[in-house]
């Protein structure tokens, strides 16, 4: 009696457990949402020189706090749907910019929006290429690239 | 799983070898390993009850528990087709849930069926009924599941949703008594037959879904300051409508309906989505004000709100009144009953307490499995919570976003303001703990909600496909020499 009344607590607990298991190791796997493990970041100046750009985040404006990770495929931006990144802005337009892969290096360009895309103060006007860090503005949200 | 979005990418993108990670696992193997852990700890709990009821142990166990898993199967089977890459916990948290839900009312059922019988009486059981709701619950959940494929369509109705959320929040309060009953002090049912729903149940995710889509257009204007008073920016008094707006309702709901929880679950949900959504903490001091408000004007308005504050602070002094402290004195016997470790499953006299199957079912949890075992099923129903956040923060667009949270936030402070009630922490507010307690509405509007945090997860863990390749409309001179090449068509499940 006693015996099955602390299995089933212990059973109860195993299943916490195993969830809260699933949620570590969530937590370091690669998905959309990547979480600074600590450590991670100690030395990130130093290492902004000659490194590729892994993530994209997002600094400010309503979707702030976002990363995606860059996997070579071209990124969206844009009101539309099926941008990569869906600005609810109302100064975006619904195909506003896009940032693609060239070589190592990437490079934003303007899709002929209303409003303009600025690579740090720069209006973009040609396929520039975005250094590590350096904001990029759609209306109201920023952007930059993190290695 | 996943080979077809990475075959994708490959050509379509060419030079890079070295920057491709492999494509992000669906974790439905977790899931449906966890699934299988849920039914184990369900059928295990069957079995202590029928162990210490003094049942028969028979192979009815093994079926009960294989039927169970066999229900969440399907569901799982339609999440792998449908959201193959939701989050692997949320429907594991809810099977558990459910089941020691089922367990606990069977349990119930059984200690009042012997009551009954000493006293010479027939009464019906709730499990039955309870089953067959699980079931309907589930084939929502399955429909949610697969109409809405993407969960932004959702805004296109939100007027609509608004709408019908509000009509069906004032349905029982505007209909004659015969149709809307006054059940145990709160006109909050609709009776067809021998069926009765709560509309507010479901009234609480439209309007939900509503406002996540109207401040999502309207952000902006939430964000605009207006005069400065002691380092504060107070909002313009003319954006303060929709938390007006708010706090009228759930007064018109306390006021009509006489349901505590509802208005309090409703104004506090809204306010805590104006916060994600504006980040400014003035939103919330002002609706904590408005909320203060609101208490007082209620306090001295209503005798029953009276009522339930003398029975909160000291529910033995009213223990012999009608509608006094009695309810909240039985729970906290039964949780002192139960102490640490609890009696043990089916060891308990959970029918000491009122209303043991619905409101009070964590004072029955508590008796039965002690605080050991409720602070598990807490932790359960906050990792449930937690996941839904996590998705809300990975999703890609503010409407996903607030939504998500929106929703997590509704269903933990679901669990708040009942346990919190029924541990003397807050005045008891008699709402349903969900998917524990019986009760058909309930368990199908938060197996509606459940669909769509699994939605929302879905669309935050897919692996972008990337743009479609859409002519795009002035291409740059620096591409005009090259040929659009037709990429493989990237499989979209949507």
């Amino acid at each position: 009696m006693q015996l099955t009344r602390a299995g089933f607590l212990a059973l109860l607990w195993l299943f916490v457990l195993a969830a809260l298991r699933v949620v570590r190791s969530d937590l370091y796997a690669a998905s959309g949402l990547r979480v600074a493990v600590p450590g991670f970041r100690k030395s990130t100046a130093a290492k902004m020189r000659g490194k590729a750009p892994r993530q994209l985040v997002v600094t400010h404006g309503a979707l702030a706090g976002t990363r995606i990770t860059l996997d070579g495929r071209p990124i969206m931006m844009g009101r539309a749907d099926d941008s990569t990144l869906v600005l609810d802005d109302d100064y975006a337009s619904t195909r506003h910019a896009r940032l693609s892969l060239r070589g190592t290096d990437w490079y934003v360009e303007d899709l002929g929006s209303t409003n303009g895309t600025y690579l740090d103060r720069a209006k973009v006007t040609q396929p520039l290429r975005v250094p590590l860090g350096v904001p990029i503005r759609i209306g109201k949200t920023v952007i930059e690239l993190r290695s | 799983m996943s080979t077809p979005v990475q075959g994708a990418v490959g050509p379509a993108t060419g030079q890079n070898s070295a920057a491709t990670e492999p494509a992000a696992p669906t974790r439905r193997g977790t899931e449906l390993l966890l699934l299988g852990f849920a039914a184990f700890v369900v059928s295990a709990a069957l079995m202590l009850v029928e162990a210490n009821q003094e049942q028969q142990l028979t192979l009815r166990i093994v079926w009960y528990g294989l039927a169970f898993l066999g229900l969440f199967a399907v569901a799982h089977v339609a999440v792998r087709k449908f959201a193959p890459y939701a989050d692997p916990l949320i429907l594991p948290c809810v099977a558990l849930l459910n089941g020691l839900g089922l367990v606990m009312i069977y349990r119930i059922d059984l200690a009042m069926t012997e009551k009954a019988l000493r006293a010479g009486r027939e009464i019906n059981n709730d499990v039955p009924k309870q089953i067959l709701w699980t079931t309907v619950a589930l084939a929502l959940f399955l429909a949610v599941l697969i109409v809405i494929k993407d969960h932004r369509t959702l805004t296109k109705y939100s007027y609509t949703f608004g709408l019908v959320g509000l009509f069906l929040l004032a349905l029982p309060a505007v209909l004659p008594s015969f149709i809307a009953p006054t059940i145990n002090g709160a006109k909050i049912w609709l009776k067809v037959g021998p069926f009765s729903l709560q509309p507010g149940e479901f009234a609480k995710i439209l309007l939900l879904v509503f406002f996540a889509a109207f401040l999502v257009s309207k952000r902006d204007l939430f964000m605009a300051a207006g005069r400065r008073v002691l380092g504060v920016d107070l909002p313009r008094a003319r954006d303060l409508g929709p938390v007006v707006f708010a706090w009228a309702v759930s007064l018109g709901v306390l006021v009509f309906q006489k349901d505590l929880g509802t208005s309090l679950l409703f104004f506090g949900t809204i306010l805590v989505m104006l916060y994600v959504a504006t980040e400014r903490a003035v939103w919330v001091v002002l609706g904590l004000t408005l909320f203060v408000g609101g208490a007082i004007i209620a306090y001295n308005l209503f005798t029953h709100v009276q009522q339930r504050v003398a029975n909160w602070f000291d529910p033995l002094a009213t223990y012999a009144d009608a509608g006094g402290g009695y309810q909240i004195a039985q729970a906290l016997f039964g949780l002192g009953t139960g102490g640490i470790g609890g009696t043990g499953l089916g060891a308990g006299r959970p029918e000491l307490v009122p209303l043991a199957n619905t409101d009070f079912i964590a004072a029955a949890i508590g008796e039965e499995l002690g605080f050991i075992g409720l602070a598990a099923l807490l932790l359960v129903y906050t990792v449930l919570a937690l996941r839904g956040m996590r998705s809300a923060l990975a999703v890609r667009d503010t409407f996903g976003k607030l939504l998500g949270g929106g929703l997590s936030f509704l269903l933990i402070m679901q669990v708040f303001v009942v346990v919190g009630g029924v541990t003397k922490l807050i005045p008891m507010t008699g709402i349903t703990a969900p998917f524990l307690s019986y009760g058909g509405s309930s368990l199908l509007a938060n197996y509606v909600l459940i669909a769509l945090l699994l939605r929302i997860s879905d669309a935050a863990r897919r692996p972008q496909t990337g743009a479609r390749p859409r002519p795009v409309p002035q291409a740059p001179i620096a591409e005009a020499h090259t040929v659009m090449v037709q990429r493989p068509q990237v499989e979209r499940p949507e």
